[in-house]
């Protein structure tokens, strides 16, 4: 992805948005590239505990945005990459604190100022003004969706607006897939849904109980390697890989199919 | 029919079909009330050009390629 500035959205809450922008933003850093990860969802703040850094936020983007600190002084550093860093947002304040100016001209100093190669922007749920103040200073949009009714609509509805919005690199991650259920035909296949919303894919990302473990002791699982084999770890690093513009395989997490699908394909076919 | 025979029916093919109907709605910002408003209205008209008590109509909005289409299939009485 050309796109500096790249906001994680999804319309319905709960799909994995701030999970995402932690571990591709980790990735992403690990891959080093200088990375600043901003949290939006005033009021409801949490990127700072899944990233561990909760300890360490003094000032956030509102400070920012209302003149009480710098935004240096509002820039924590993540402990494990150096390169990893973290705009927390405030937990007291609501969304009228948010202007989609103040958010521009703070991308935009991260980018020319400070220096960062690549800032993600995790946006709230919704699609008022929390989003739009997400997505006013981004030029890429991660679509994040799990292969379910409600949060495929919602997407198809965050996509509309992400277009009105004229943003020229919109991705989709289909993010929960559980290929056992997907085998069984009681869940979307990746083709269903890019075929559904018609916008380029650019991850997809398997149920994983070990993102839960890794959110509880505060460390993106993309930062795990060796070890047990972290799949949704290993598929947010695939993701940053692919935004940096490498062709990376997707690994197949569908099992063959069974002697009477292909069957059925042979006679269909006559 | 060798789809009945071996496999049972997906509830993921019917989410797809629910998902696609549903989201040509919202693209078209139509709420299927009204389109069933639409769908009589056109009747309406069409009756009174083609009397006819076949009842097999069919009005829908779907994607084709990039623009959203309103489909009718409504047969006339030809004899």
């Amino acid at each position: 992805m050309n796109a500096k500035a790249i906001v994680v959205t999804s319309g319905k809450g709960g799909v994995g948005k701030t999970t995402t922008t932690a571990n591709v933003g980790a990735a992403l850093a690990r891959l080093g590239e200088k990375v600043c990860v901003i949290d939006t969802d005033v009021g409801l703040r949490n990127l700072d505990v899944v990233m561990g850094l909760e300890g360490r936020v003094v000032y956030d983007l509102i400070d920012v945005f209302e003149g009480r600190c710098k935004l240096r002084q509002a820039i924590i550093r993540d402990k494990r990459v150096d390169t990893l860093h973290l705009l927390a947002t405030s937990q007291t304040r609501d969304k009228s604190a948010l202007s989609e100016e103040r958010m521009r001209e703070t991308v935009r100093a991260l980018l020319e100022d400070e220096g960062f190669d690549r800032v993600l922007i995790d946006s709230p749920a919704g699609i008022e003004s929390g989003f739009q103040t997400a997505a006013s200073a981004a030029s890429g949009a991660l679509v994040v969706v799990n292969p379910e009714v409600s949060s495929v609509r919602d997407a198809d509805r965050i996509i509309g607006l992400l277009e009105a919005r004229e943003i020229p690199e919109v991705r989709l991650i289909i993010n929960r897939l559980r290929p056992e259920m997907v085998k069984r035909g009681d869940m979307l296949e990746v083709d269903d849904v890019l075929e559904i919303l018609g916008v380029k894919l650019i991850g997809i990302v398997p149920e994983d109980e070990r993102i839960l473990i890794s959110t509880n002791i505060g460390s993106p699982a993309s930062l795990e390697e060796g070890g047990p084999k972290v799949a949704a770890g290993a598929a947010f690093r695939d993701i940053a890989r692919r935004i940096r513009g490498e062709d990376v395989a997707y690994p197949s997490f569908e099992q063959p199919k069974g002697i009477f699908a292909g069957l059925r394909r042979v006679f269909g076919a006559g | 029919m060798l789809r009945n025979l071996f496999g049972r029916n997906k509830s993921k093919d019917q989410l797809k079909e629910r998902l696609k109907l549903v989201l040509s709605y919202d693209r078209a910002k139509l709420s299927p009330g009204s389109m069933e408003e639409l769908k009589r209205e056109l009747l309406t008209v069409i009756k009174k050009y083609f009397p006819s008590d076949d009842g097999d109509y069919d009005v829908k909005v779907e994607q084709q390629g990039d623009r959203m289409v309103l489909v009718a299939n409504l047969p006339v009485n030809a004899s």
